[in-house]
């Protein structure tokens, strides 16, 4: 009887850990797909305007507006960039509190960069400059692939992505140590975008790296690029901070970060890099490249002299051997922003440079051959006439080598998959996957035995992958984030014979890098028997003691947000769909048929049917009225009214491209765009997404924008002016006035729907169990009232996070304290 | 009409299967690891017990089990365990006798300790994992114990 009851327990408790558990990687596939559309999307957008750039007539403005970000390769000489650069001008005013650097740095004052920056200080533009200078200056002396070893008992501790995840940078110095001689650091890339602390990172890894220029490695990412960087975040976050000399700032980011080494060999035995490989990878030949050309690794090479389209990713995927290798069918989930899936290869080619010619008037181009094999590109002297009207600079002789760059973008873009083969990375846009018997060839030929590498966000901050024969597992420390004592080893939950044949290992160093709560992340040790140790952590302490339910409900609630904006950019396609299915006109359909019409609208591959409960809330008897639906989608549109819906369903489905090209077009990155080139903006928009937008319509947006009438448009603004807002967040973040001990927690504060930025938190009076504290001001990332009644405040200053939490003992209603809460502006 | 009808409900099934199952096939192989075959059956509404589950997959693996369940596989069997409702769900009243049983002074609440004992001894236990999980979830942070019918009504989903 007992038995019994226990099975049935059992089996219901069991079905729902699965039921969470799928939902949990829905969440997860949305935010991935997201990701990684936004990647591919960029890639293409700069294929496209090099293409523009090389069918535009010189004259054309269009190619004005676009050129300058092609003027990669100049060649200046050292001293003309030196005066650019100068910093001794940059006066320091009195009032500077931030930290003072005097060069050469020592490791006092690295450390005291770090102190400062967990204080929120912000390093003066001056000393960001000629931190930046030495920087460089050391980044040219170095080889492209460095070698370490761990003679002298010495660990070295590996980091991979922190996208500008400062908390998540210093969790690791407290916990492993800062870098120094007896701690040496490799640092896998993708330092920047995303995160909110970009720069800080950056300049403490490279305060390091000067310090200890033996035991700090850097390998670059494909996000230290600046082409990345426009849509990601770190160009707008190094302008916002550093409105002066940012411009220069990031230019001479550019420098660096095409400087940085593209590679780590540990021991001859462990290759640490930030993407992947593929099979064509040769480190030979990566070691002897000049890395600091490839200032982009977007940067196509150089067409042929006279020749059809560009070089570029896209006319490689043309080539015949790919086509063969491929199996048809979708690779990976389609992208988010992108409507139709990946079907084939004939697919694939539809979408290349070659259908743009049909927006332009000029005389088709012939498909180019096989450009796959060509190596060297010179230059004919037709080219050289073309390139002397405009830009004398970015076209030399022997500029880019096709070649050498795939190699680079291989390194940086690639992921794994786990059949053998190497096929191109058409999710990313960038680089290939490849299988376990390129890993074992790569590896054997270079005499390798594990390689580390970076680039996808993993749940619990790292994963083994590819089957090889290696050394016994490591053991696993788990430990939160706070000053607790570390728990037991305890071995991994996975099988005992996949852990000894593992030769990738994935390392991912942003903790809730897709929401709070949504993955962990980690940093390995490697001692001289080469054995990965791993060490998790999570930014937040207070995901420790969230619940399953709760921690899928909060990132599931973002996943689910972006869906809903997609559905409701889409919202006269969608109700065409919907009236096919309700040919009488009832406004009704059945769930069934919605999942159908979604689907075949959206293409997304996302499963609408496992996600149905929570994005059609209201259905009896199995039918659901799609009219009324997309009012309860709660999305709230600006002021909106005078503006075309098919524009508008535009901005909202590709805002992320939109802004991406206002930032190209702003050159002096002044965030203010002229209405002229604002009109370009759109014709640009218009011809890479193949959609007709009437110039009257472009007008009255700028007319609607420009409300001050002074011909500029505030990049800024316009993106604020158009952002889809979650009603339920706006009802309850006003609702959230004053609460007081008593309230109970069905008055306001639902878990799932508030997101506040800054709160003014004062405790007025206190009881035994709690330490008044006053404070003002604190920027919030997350706050809610958990079931139990515990009121959580998760502030940014504090990498241990709990600033305040009142439990169930003192109780709403016998504390007597009051929170007086005040809203700030809703975050991005 | 009766044939048309019950062609649109095997349709709309597979439709169902195959959306929960490329949620865990990452690379589009029509392939997902074994070890996620078990949450997909039952996120597809079915309440297997541990054995039911590895006949099952015993069922659909390959003759030279790879690791992988392929969908060609896959699929047949679980429509068929779809339209012969077998693994049904069970019923609320049901679930909460269960608990009942076990507590045996009728409290109406579980000691911690006590369905611990009971989930990690008696049926088909879990592990240690699962066990700290459910307890997490579970417990009543005031009186740290688990009150088993609020718990099963906060558990328990619509089906689909």
């Amino acid at each position: 009887m007992v038995m019994r009851a226990a099975v049935l327990i059992q089996m219901w408790y069991r079905k729902y850990v699965a039921r969470m558990e799928m939902r949990r990687r829905c969440t997860w596939n949305i935010f991935q797909s997201i990701e990684y559309a936004g990647e591919q999307d960029q890639i293409k957008l700069y294929n496209f305007l090099g293409y523009l750039m090389d069918h535009f007539t010189p004259s054309s403005s269009e190619r004005n507006l676009i050129c300058h970000i092609f003027r990669e390769n100049e060649v200046c000489r050292d001293a003309e960039w030196e005066r650019y650069f100068c910093y001794k001008n940059i006066e320091i005013p009195e009032v500077y509190s931030g930290p003072h650097l005097t060069f050469p740095l020592t490791a006092s004052q690295a450390a005291g960069l770090v102190e400062s920056f967990k204080n929120k200080q912000q390093l003066h533009s001056r000393y960001v400059l000629q931190l930046l200078l030495e920087t460089w200056k050391l980044l040219r002396i170095l080889p492209n692939i460095n070698r370490v070893s761990t003679c002298h008992s010495k660990e070295i501790s590996i980091c991979g992505d922190l996208h500008g995840q400062l908390e998540d940078l210093l969790l690791i110095f407290y916990k492993n140590g800062m870098p120094s001689m007896e701690k040496p650091y490799v640092f896998n890339g993708d330092f920047v975008d995303r995160g909110k602390d970009s720069i800080e990172i950056l300049l403490i890894l490279f305060a390091f790296l000067l310090v200890y220029p033996s035991d700090v490695h850097l390998n670059r990412g494909n996000h230290e690029d600046h082409i990345v960087n426009l849509r990601y975040g770190f160009t707008k976050e190094v302008l916002g901070k550093y409105r002066v000399h940012g411009k220069r700032i990031l230019k001479l980011l550019q420098k660096i970060f095409s400087w940085l080494p593209l590679a780590t060999v540990i021991d001859h035995k462990v290759l640490v890099l930030h993407g992947g490989i593929s099979d064509a990878t040769d480190l030979s030949l990566l070691a002897k490249v000049d890395r600091h050309r490839y200032v982009s690794a977007l940067r196509p090479p150089k067409k042929k002299p006279g020749s059809e389209d560009q070089l570029s990713m896209d006319s490689d995927m043309e080539d015949d051997s790919w086509i063969s290798r491929v199996s048809a069918g979708t690779r990976r989930r389609a992208s988010l922003t992108y409507m139709k899936p990946f079907a084939s290869r004939n697919d694939f080619q539809h979408r290349s440079l070659q259908d743009f010619s049909r927006h332009i008037i000029r005389p088709l181009r012939e498909e180019p051959k096989d450009r796959r094999r060509q190596a060297e590109f010179t230059l004919s002297s037709q080219d050289l006439l073309q390139c002397s009207s405009t830009d004398p600079d970015s076209c030399q002789p022997g500029d880019v080598n096709h070649e050498e760059w795939k190699q680079i973008v291989d390194l940086l873009w690639s992921d794994p998959m786990s059949q053998d083969g190497c096929i191109p990375n058409e999710v990313r846009g960038g680089g290939c996957y490849w299988g376990p018997d390129v890993t074992e060839q790569v590896l054997s030929k270079n005499h390798l035995q594990l390689l580390i590498r970076s680039h996808e966000c993993k749940q619990e901050g790292y994963e083994f992958c590819h089957s090889r024969k290696v050394r016994p597992p490591a053991s696993l420390h788990i430990c939160e984030g706070s000053h607790e004592t570390p728990q037991e080893d305890r071995q991994s939950a996975m099988g005992g014979w996949r852990w000894l044949e593992l030769a990738v290992l994935t390392i991912f160093s942003a903790s809730n890098y897709y929401e709070v709560g949504s993955n962990r992340g980690a940093y390995i040790t490697l001692g001289p028997d080469l054995i990965p140790h791993l060490i998790q952590y999570q930014a937040s302490s207070m995901t420790r003691e969230l619940t399953l339910t709760q921690r899928v409900g909060w990132t599931e609630h973002s996943a689910l947000k972006v869906v809903r904006e997609q559905l409701f950019a889409h919202r006269s396609d969608l109700t065409g769909a919907f009236q096919e299915f309700d040919k009488e006109n009832t406004g009704m359909i059945s769930l069934n048929d919605w999942a159908r019409a979604v689907e075949a609208v959206l293409h997304l591959g996302i499963p609408w049917r496992v996600l149905r409960s929570q994005l059609v809330p209201n259905a009896p008897d199995g039918m659901m009225n799609y009219r009324s639906w997309f009012r309860e989608l709660a999305i709230k549109e600006p002021d909106t009214e005078h503006i075309h819906q098919a524009l508008l369903e535009t901005v909202y489905r590709h805002r992320s491209t939109l802004e991406t090209i206002f930032r190209i077009v702003d050159t002096d990155h002044s965030g203010l765009i002229s209405l002229e080139d604002f009109h370009q903006t759109w014709k640009l928009l218009s011809a890479y997404l193949k959609m007709e937008i009437s110039d009257e319509a472009i007008s009255n947006l700028a007319i609607s924008i420009d409300a001050n009438r002074d011909g500029c448009i505030d990049i800024n603004e316009f993106m604020e002016a158009f952002r889809l807002v979650d009603k339920s967040r706006l009802e309850t973040g006003n609702l959230f006035q004053r609460s007081t001990a008593t309230a109970s927690r069905q008055t306001h504060l639902h878990m799932t729907s508030l997101h506040l930025t800054n709160l003014h938190v004062s405790c007025l009076q206190h009881s035994s169990h709690v330490t008044k504290r006053y404070v003002t001001k604190l920027s919030v990332k997350s706050l809610w009232l958990t079931s139990t009644l515990h009121l959580k405040v998760i502030f940014h200053s504090s990498p241990h996070v709990v600033l305040y939490s009142m439990t169930r003992e003192e109780s709403f209603a016998t504390a007597s304290f009051a929170l007086m809460c005040q809203l700030e502006k809703e975050p991005d | 009409m009766e044939e048309e009808n019950k062609e649109a409900v095997i349709s709309e099934i597979h439709r169902r299967i195959a959306e929960a199952f490329n949620v865990f096939d990452n690379e589009s192989s029509k392939s997902v690891d074994v070890r996620e075959v078990g949450t997909i059956i039952r996120s597809l509404g079915c309440f297997p017990s541990e054995a039911e589950l590895h006949e099952m997959i015993a069922e659909v693996e390959e003759e030279e089990p790879t690791g992988y369940i392929r969908f060609e596989k896959f699929l047949p069997a679980m429509t068929k365990v779809l339209m012969e409702r077998k693994f049904r769900p069970i019923p609320k009243d049901v679930l909460i006798q269960a608990f009942e049983v076990l507590d045996q002074e009728k409290k109406g609440y579980l000691e911690a300790e006590e369905l611990k004992k009971y989930m990690t001894q008696e049926g088909e236990p879990f592990s240690q994992d699962e066990v700290e999980e459910m307890l997490s979830a579970a417990l009543d942070n005031k009186e740290n114990v688990i009150f088993y019918k609020d718990l099963v009504s906060k558990m328990t989903f619509e089906d689909l």
